[in-house]
């Protein structure tokens, strides 16, 4: 729609299987997040497993929020980081503000990262993953008024960095292909 | 359709974070507020969420059985061997046992023995971990019109395992022995000396507040106490283990890491309050 509007051309003609197709790749970011979030819970038997949740979920966010804001605005990063409080069982509104932080990082950082390669949005992420593991340990030692041990969010933190190719390569490519509005 | 200015779209968008930051806070002091309302969201989005767990349980298990088979077809003579031992070993002890227990019987007719109740239990499915980072727990799926209660306590086929804390319409969530938030009294069973075990989020709970003047051996086990009416008395809870430290912890006997079937028990007990979810964990001595 608003594509129509900015660019003049000759368009195909908007039937129902459109209008569908471009509404699924304009949803895409975020029912795919949702979906991930959900499956990472499901019962693989990996060791460590809990702290998958909070990792799809942030790289998630932070992958979207730089190459595709528009899909990933504000209200849709703060659904998910509910979602993040409800099924991981953290004190609401933790996931909301940790989200939030990494959209508004990745928002602030956009301009600069695009142009660079995926090396340095990796630096930068793990830079990203770890601050917020700082702010997600802080965040909950205060509200549940106990210092809860710092070992699970430095292994999240790790493993967010090391998880990143795994999640963002695919992303890359559907951002390219099947989640790109402009294909459609 | 009246459109507004792009200026003005402008500025709504960039309010929009603000916006939702605010609207975080709000959530949280909300989740201080009201914990009764997110527990419920909580468990309405597990209700929802579990039956495509119990789905995707069976093939997974399956899969990960084959993966396990094939590890451990690589140790099969060093495990057959060891087997063998332990077998032995076994054999002798079920000898003991089936003595003693004849023995047990004997006496206790003779001194006319009051059997404890019998307790009734349901079994049930695990189907994912609900503990997140920062708590031990894990998903139960039970069947739509289920009569547990908070409370109840849940072993697997070797000891104990936990408590229920939350009860869904179709799922229940216990909460583990080695949460942070776990408190069991418990007994070991040699030196009848009365202790607490209090999980650490760690594999292995530590023993607290041992009676004054025994020390807990390395190996000696250790069993639920019925005092403070919260368990029955002697369900296996593990031994006794040392860390680097000297730290007595315990070694839980049930299989906490790899759960797949736990039983529900109803001992009928109600003499403390359930655990609160580890959302709100009480403050106090660690």
């Amino acid at each position: 729609m608003a594509l129509s509007d900015r660019t003049p051309g000759i368009r195909p003609h908007q039937t129902v299987g459109r209008r569908l197709d471009i509404a699924w790749r304009y949803a895409f970011p975020a029912a795919t997040s949702v979906l991930f979030m959900l499956l990472s819970l499901a019962p693989f038997g990996l060791w460590g497993q809990a702290a998958l949740l909070p990792v799809v979920a942030l790289t998630c966010v932070w992958f979207w929020s730089l190459f595709r804001p528009a899909a990933m605005v504000p209200p849709v990063v703060l659904l998910i980081g509910v979602l993040l409080d409800l099924v991981g069982f953290l004190p609401l509104g933790v996931g909301g503000l940790t989200m939030l932080a990494t959209h508004g990082l990745a928002h602030r950082l956009r301009r600069f990262l695009s142009r660079q390669g995926f090396t340095v949005v990796w630096l930068i992420f793990m830079t990203v993953a770890c601050g917020i593991a700082a702010m997600n340990w802080a965040l909950v030692s205060l509200l549940t008024l106990t210092l809860v041990p710092p070992g699970p969010v430095l292994f999240q933190a790790g493993l967010a960095v090391a998880m990143y190719p795994v999640v963002a390569i695919p992303l890359m490519l559907a951002h390219r292909t099947i989640a790109d509005p402009e294909r459609a | 359709m009246i459109r507004p200015s792009i200026q003005a779209r402008h500025a709504l968008a960039r309010l929009t974070l603000p916006a939702m930051v605010v609207a975080a806070f709000g959530l949280m002091l909300v989740g201080k507020v009201d914990t009764v309302l997110v527990e419920r969201a909580r468990t309405a989005v597990y209700d929802m969420s579990a039956p495509v767990y119990a789905v995707l349980a069976e093939p997974l298990r399956r899969i990960n059985k084959a993966i396990a088979e094939i590890v451990g077809l690589w140790g099969l003579r060093d495990e057959n061997a060891r087997l063998r031992v332990e077998n032995e070993q076994l054999r002798r002890w079920q000898s003991i046992a089936l003595t003693l227990d004849s023995e047990n019987q004997r006496l206790k007719t003779a001194l006319r023995w009051i059997p404890d109740p019998e307790a009734s239990y349901v079994t049930a499915r695990v189907v994912a971990d609900a503990g997140g980072v920062y708590a031990k727990a894990v998903l139960l799926s039970v069947g739509p019109r289920h009569a547990l209660r908070k409370g109840q306590i849940a072993l697997d086929e070797r000891g104990l395992v936990g408590r229920i804390t939350e009860l869904g319409s179709r799922t229940a969530r216990v909460l583990l022995i080695t949460d942070m938030n776990s408190r069991v009294p418990v007994i070991l069973e040699t030196s009848r000396a009365r202790a607490i075990m209090a999980g650490t989020n760690g594999p292995w709970p530590r023993l607290q507040y041992w009676t004054e003047g025994t020390i807990p051996k390395e190996g000696e086990r250790v069993v639920t106490t019925a005092e403070a009416n919260a368990f029955p008395a002697n369900l296996p809870v593990g031994t006794i283990r040392y860390n680097a430290n000297g730290i007595p912890e315990i070694e839980p006997d049930a299989q906490l890491r790899v759960l797949d079937v736990v039983r529900i028990f109803d001992y009928g007990l109600g003499g403390f309050a359930p655990p609160e979810t580890p959302s709100r964990p009480t403050p106090g001595r660690r």
